[in-house]
Formats: structure tokens, C-alpha cells, sequence
């Protein structure tokens, strides 16, 4: 199980490094391998925030769609808040709501809570166990079940395949 | 060829730029600061996204930085307004007057409440 930590913190190291430096001369490359080695050598001694992540196809294949979803409800939040903003009368109506999760991991529910944040009229404050505090700036209702399944649901059912 | 990227590239920045007014005009018009965390957060994230990506359409040399500027954005952004909502409510920042509900402020007077018991019972004792 350790020996995936340190794999994956290399190559997110090697990939930000190759980014930075936009082209792949076998100099440059070089440099980075053995930067990123060491670093990971050095530093990785208890790295296991990635041990939650899954390596599997299906992992893969969540996670890019994933991406498109949550593409589709950043661009609908900010037309949303767009409209609300613009509107003269100011139609806000909001409040504090609970909501529960199912996710288990911590990488998992900081990517939810990160979720939540970016989508419409929604913001995480808190997060205590399995229970999120959640401004809504419209507040449907406060039955704690009709929030989740509100807010969570659509991210959830990807979050738990790429996470665990 | 270069002409057109360049044209699309900069459509894209000028619509990042209309979403990044209308975060800062949500700013203004909120009514209090949980409301402006919202406005501020979601419009500033995507506003930053396109500018960065328009640049990346006008010049391609730089996109993998670019690349790079909006990934930290999108997974600090978050970050820092959730670290924001929480301060300002942990120092009972009041809320709207119109809010419908606050389930967190239950439990967080609890926690106040004991707390300046136990202040109060160590300044007896003294």
C-alpha cells in the first residue's frame, strides 16, 4: 500500500514540474525525475492522504466524467448567481441546512465539500463527522433527507467510486 | 489561422471578465457576508478559469503554466471562502434577517456556553 503514495505523489510532482517548465528535452525531464525521487524519498513518509484514492478503470472512468459534471454545475451556478444578482429585487432566501454523507475518506470529502462550494446557491461552512453544514442562498427545505438528496446526491454516487 | 485563435481567445477573457463584474456587483449588492462569500466565490472561480484560458487560446507557449494557475484556483478557491463562512461564523457575524433557518448556530452557543462557565469558574477561584 505505501509504495502507491509514493508512486502517485512522484508523478502529481513530475507532471506539476513538466507543466511549469512546458517542454519535455531529456535535460529538463532528467532534472525532474530525480528532484521529484528525491522529494518523494524524503518527504513521503506518511503521505496517506492517497491511499483512499483507487486505481481502477472504473475509478478512471468516474473521474473524467466527473469533471464534465461538475464543468456543467460550475457554469450553472455562475449564471445562476448571475440572475440572482442582477434581478432588482434581490431573490434570495437563505438559511443553514445539515446535510449527511456517505463518503468515508477524507480526500473524499474534501473534494464534496469543494463540490458543494462551487455549485448553485450552495457553501460549505462546517463539516463535523458525516455531517455538513450548508449555507443555501434559496432554501427549498430543511428536512435534512431533501438536502441531501438536493445538493449531494449528483456528486456522490461519482466522489464514491474515484474515493471510497 | 493565428487570427482566429487569437479573436476566440480573447472572447473567452472578455467573458471571464463579465462574470468577474458581475461577482464583484454581487459583492456590493448582498446582504451580508455569507451571502457576498457566495456571489464572490463561484463568479470569481469561473471568471478566473476563462481569463486564464482565453490567454492560454491567445498565447500557447504559456498554457501549461496556465494550466497549472487553474488548477491551484479551482482547488483553493473553496477553500478559502469555506475558511472564510466558518470564521465569520464562529464570531457570530450576524446573518441576513430574511434567513429562513440556521441549523449550526444550535450547537456552536452550546460550546460558547460552556466555555464561559469554565472562564467564569477559574475567576472565582481566584
Amino acid at each position: 500500500m505505501k509504495i502507491k503514495n509514493h508512486i502517485i505523489l512522484f508523478l502529481v510532482l513530475l507532471a506539476v514540474w513538466l507543466l511549469l517548465n512546458s517542454s519535455f528535452e531529456i535535460h529538463i525531464l532528467s532534472v525532474g525525475v530525480v528532484v521529484s525521487l528525491i522529494i518523494t524519498l524524503v518527504f513521503c513518509r506518511n503521505c496517506n492522504v492517497f491511499s483512499e484514492i483507487k486505481l481502477t478503470p472504473k475509478a478512471f472512468f468516474y473521474a473524467i466524467i466527473y469533471v464534465f459534471v461538475f464543468s456543467g454545475a460550475l457554469i450553472k451556478s455562475n449564471f445562476d448567481v448571475a440572475r440572482r444578482v442582477v434581478t432588482p429585487s434581490l431573490p434570495i432566501n437563505p438559511g443553514i441546512v445539515t446535510v449527511k454523507t456517505k463518503l468515508k475518506s477524507k480526500i473524499g470529502r474534501l473534494m464534496l465539500a469543494n463540490s458543494i462550494t462551487l455549485t448553485p446557491g450552495t457553501l460549505t461552512i462546517d463539516i463535523k463527522d458525516d455531517i455538513m453544514y450548508i449555507h443555501w442562498i434559496d432554501v427549498l427545505s430543511t428536512n435534512i433527507d431533501e438536502d441531501t438528496h438536493q445538493i449531494v446526491s449528483r456528486f456522490e454516487k461519482y466522489l464514491e467510486v474515484i474515493y471510497g | 489561422m493565428d487570427g482566429t485563435l487569437q479573436i476566440i481567445g480573447a472572447i473567452i477573457t472578455l467573458i471571464g471578465s463579465i462574470f468577474l463584474f458581475l461577482g464583484s456587483l454581487g459583492l456590493i449588492r448582498m446582504p451580508d457576508s455569507y451571502n457576498r462569500i457566495q456571489a464572490g466565490t463561484k463568479a470569481s472561480t469561473l471568471g478566473t478559469i476563462l481569463t486564464l484560458l482565453g490567454i492560454a487560446l491567445i498565447n500557447p507557449d504559456w498554457s501549461g503554466k496556465l494550466i497549472l494557475l487553474i488548477l491551484f484556483v479551482l482547488l483553493t478557491n473553496p477553500i478559502s471562502s469555506n475558511v472564510l463562512a466558518r470564521a465569520a461564523h464562529f464570531i457570530n457575524i450576524p446573518l441576513y434577517k430574511k434567513t429562513v433557518i440556521d441549523k449550526l448556530k444550535k450547537e456552536e452557543t452550546i460550546k460558547v456556553d460552556v466555555s464561559d462557565k469554565k472562564i467564569n469558574n477559574k475567576t472565582d477561584k481566584q
